[in-house]
């Protein structure tokens, strides 16, 4: 059973009298452990295209299924539960909360969820070390650089370990030396965890290590390769 | 599931991002919580002061009575002194003080005027902790043991007879067979309270002097007891009930004088309202607060919502903003109530308003009185209130749309 399947997906922004097609009849299956990269140029549809896998747009048609469940349609509450507790997120533009610490934002989810301190502690404390931010654990994100909040919002959407992982370009912001490390990251728990990757990104380095990558324009998916991975 | 303690750190922190307007909200709370409960008590001294002064003018928290006394307060409807079964309830530690009193109507006439009254037999040493006349004493003595044969008068009548201390007076009354019996006194005392009334309408002589005059033997026309706590009188009328055995009632000062007892519950009412405005007051500012605040914060509250939180937890996160902030508020509010009440315990000397205060029937010397019911109240309904209050700003925050928070740069 695919992990994600998104069954002929439109979804249409209006803007006044202006339309604008953010989906165009989407069609996509991503298998379970797979680890898929989404390409396009800017406003291609990247962005919609994780939002409403994520429950967070409503579409105007089509299907969309986690497993075997089908989430267009459902409620509020019950697309909350699903987010917390399937899905992890590195959204493209605004990602932490700024009166909780580095630490904090990591564990956020797993409080939400009800994940014993210690367990939530030790499992913040070794990520956070993974993705290089050991030290700074007890910053607040105005404190941190772009990249280095980035990497805590990647430890966040890991740390909670989800089966799905959507990450809106989790490499902006990033030198090469770190955005290597942290698609490796993602590649040992894609290995180790069977955790399911999807991945936007115009950045060369992240395709590489893409198993598959699937190219939209305007909306609309142009080509899907599989690939060797680095 | 609602996590409190992550609810709760998330609250405490923004409480704390906008240094300036919390604290200024928060002196608000605190300047709020302090005047609802330091005004409160002020009043509550005022009016138990007045009901106080009212019971203790004659009757006593609850009274014994022949059943036929109220309509008719002669001689013919007397009881017996209290019997041993009763005295053994009136010996207890919840009674604070008892007198058994003669009290009937009467004419005293001086060699100028004439006036009817209420003459009362008192044993003096019994009337001491009850009622207001030895401590009221004006001029001259108080009567000094229930054989004393002379007459203790109020200062206004004393003007009306147009006689003075010292002076004999005649008082005029009737006996069980309604005979009219009179008898002369030599005033030797003058009492002043602070009703007109009672120094206009009551004479006291000695309880054993007046049953002599009305040929009555040792019968007496009400026993009058004073509990711990006017508030509270039900169980001690029901164990006096008891022990005083059938053919008499029993009453407790809410039935003796009804304005008094309506007045009681006219303050609470009042109290209750009063805690309510002073809210209201503080409730703009919160309001507003509050909607300023989630309003500053729709992209991380958009965020909260992308990752899974609930909109029941983004209202529950809002009400714990401002609960704590008004939990705050009061602690140190209620604090701030009790270190300025407590100094002012020994009383307030109103004397330069004094005059005024005086024909409201309050006494010059006011005592705040801080109940912990009315501080219990005005926590609960601030916070109650306050619950409510930050309703609406929840609402709305959590109707943010998560997409709008994530997705803008
Ligand atoms: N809230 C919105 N209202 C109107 N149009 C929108 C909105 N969000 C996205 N769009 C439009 O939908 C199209 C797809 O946008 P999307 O953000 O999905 O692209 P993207 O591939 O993520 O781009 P980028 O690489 O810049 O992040 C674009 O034309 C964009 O202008
Ligand atoms: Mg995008």
């Amino acid at each position: 059973m695919p992990a994600v399947r998104c069954v002929d997906v439109c979804k249409t922004y209006r803007q006044g009298e202006l339309e604008v097609k953010g989906l165009d009849h989407v069609s996509l299956e991503v298998g379970e452990g797979g680890f898929v990269c989404l390409s396009a140029p800017s406003g291609g549809g990247k962005t919609t295209l994780l939002n409403a896998i994520g429950g967070l747009h409503r579409i105007d048609s089509g299907e969309i299924w986690l497993a075997d469940r089908r989430i267009d349609g459902l409620g509020k509450g019950e697309l909350a539960s699903l987010r917390l507790h399937q899905i992890g997120f590195v959204f493209q533009a605004y990602n932490l909360i700024p009166v909780l610490t580095a630490r904090e934002n990591v564990e956020f989810v797993m409080e939400v969820q009800g994940v014993p301190p210690d367990q939530r502690r030790a499992r913040s404390m070794e990520i956070l070390e993974e993705v290089g931010l050991k030290g700074l654990e007890d910053r607040r994100p105005a404190k941190m650089s772009g990249g280095q909040q980035q990497r805590v919002a990647v430890a966040r959407a890991i740390a909670s370990r989800p089966t799905l992982v959507l990450a809106d370009e989790p490499t902006a912001n990033l030198d090469s030396h770190t955005a290597e490390q942290l698609m490796e990251l993602f590649v040992e728990l894609n290995t180790r965890h069977e955790t399911t990757f999807v991945i936007a990104t115009h950045d060369q380095r992240v395709m590489g290590y893409a198993r598959r990558i699937v190219r939209m324009l305007d909306g609309r998916i142009v080509d899907d390769t599989e690939q060797e991975a680095a | 599931m609602i996590r409190g303690k992550v609810t709760l750190r998330l609250a405490w922190r923004n409480l704390w991002r906008n240094h300036r307007r919390t604290l200024i909200m928060l002196a608000a709370v605190i300047v709020g919580a302090w005047a609802m409960i330091f005004s409160t008590a002020l009043m509550r001294g005022m009016v138990d002061d007045m009901i106080q002064d009212g019971i203790r003018s004659l009757p006593g928290d609850v009274q014994v009575h022949h059943p036929d006394f109220r309509d008719d307060p002669s001689v013919v409807n007397s009881i017996a002194p209290p019997t041993d079964r009763l005295l053994g309830v009136l010996e207890q530690p919840e009674v604070v003080a008892w007198a058994a009193r003669v009290r009937v109507p009467a004419v005293v006439s001086s060699e100028r005027n004439t006036r009817g009254v209420t003459l009362v037999g008192i044993d003096p040493d019994r009337e001491r902790e009850l009622s207001f006349v030895a401590d009221d004493m004006a001029d001259g003595r108080f009567l000094e043991s229930a054989e004393d044969q002379g007459l203790v008068v109020g200062r206004k009548l004393l003007e009306r007879l147009e006689t003075d201390l010292g002076k004999r007076v005649v008082v005029m009354s009737q006996d069980e067979k309604n005979e009219i019996v009179d008898r002369g006194f030599r005033i030797v005392g003058v009492f002043e309270s602070s009703m007109q009334a009672r120094e206009d309408g009551f004479v006291f002589a000695g309880k054993a002097t007046v049953q002599r005059l009305l040929r009555m033997g040792n019968r007496v026309s009400e026993i009058a007891v004073l509990g711990t706590d006017y508030r509270h009188v039900e169980g001690l009328r029901r164990r006096v009930e008891e022990a005083a055995g059938p053919g008499v009632v029993v009453q407790p000062w809410t039935e003796l004088e009804p304005y008094l007892a309506s007045m009681m519950g006219m303050m609470d009412g009042f109290v209750l309202i009063w805690i309510v405005v002073v809210f209201l007051a503080l409730a703009f500012g919160l309001v507003n607060t509050l909607v300023m605040a989630v309003f500053e914060r729709v992209r991380e509250i958009g965020l909260m919502l992308a990752l899974g939180m609930t909109p029941a937890h983004i209202r529950a996160q809002i009400i714990a903003e401002s609960t704590l902030l008004l939990a705050l508020g009061l602690a140190v509010g209620d604090v701030l109530a009790w270190a300025t009440i407590e100094p002012l315990k020994g009383g307030i000397d109103l004397s330069i308003v004094g005059e005024g205060m005086e024909l409201w029937g309050a006494s010059a010397v006011l005592y705040p009185a801080l109940r912990w019911e009315d501080i219990v109240l005005a926590n609960v309904v601030v916070i109650l209130l306050g619950f409510i209050a930050s309703l609406s700003p929840a609402w709305r925050a959590s109707r943010f749309e998560p997409v709008e928070a994530i997705t803008k740069v």
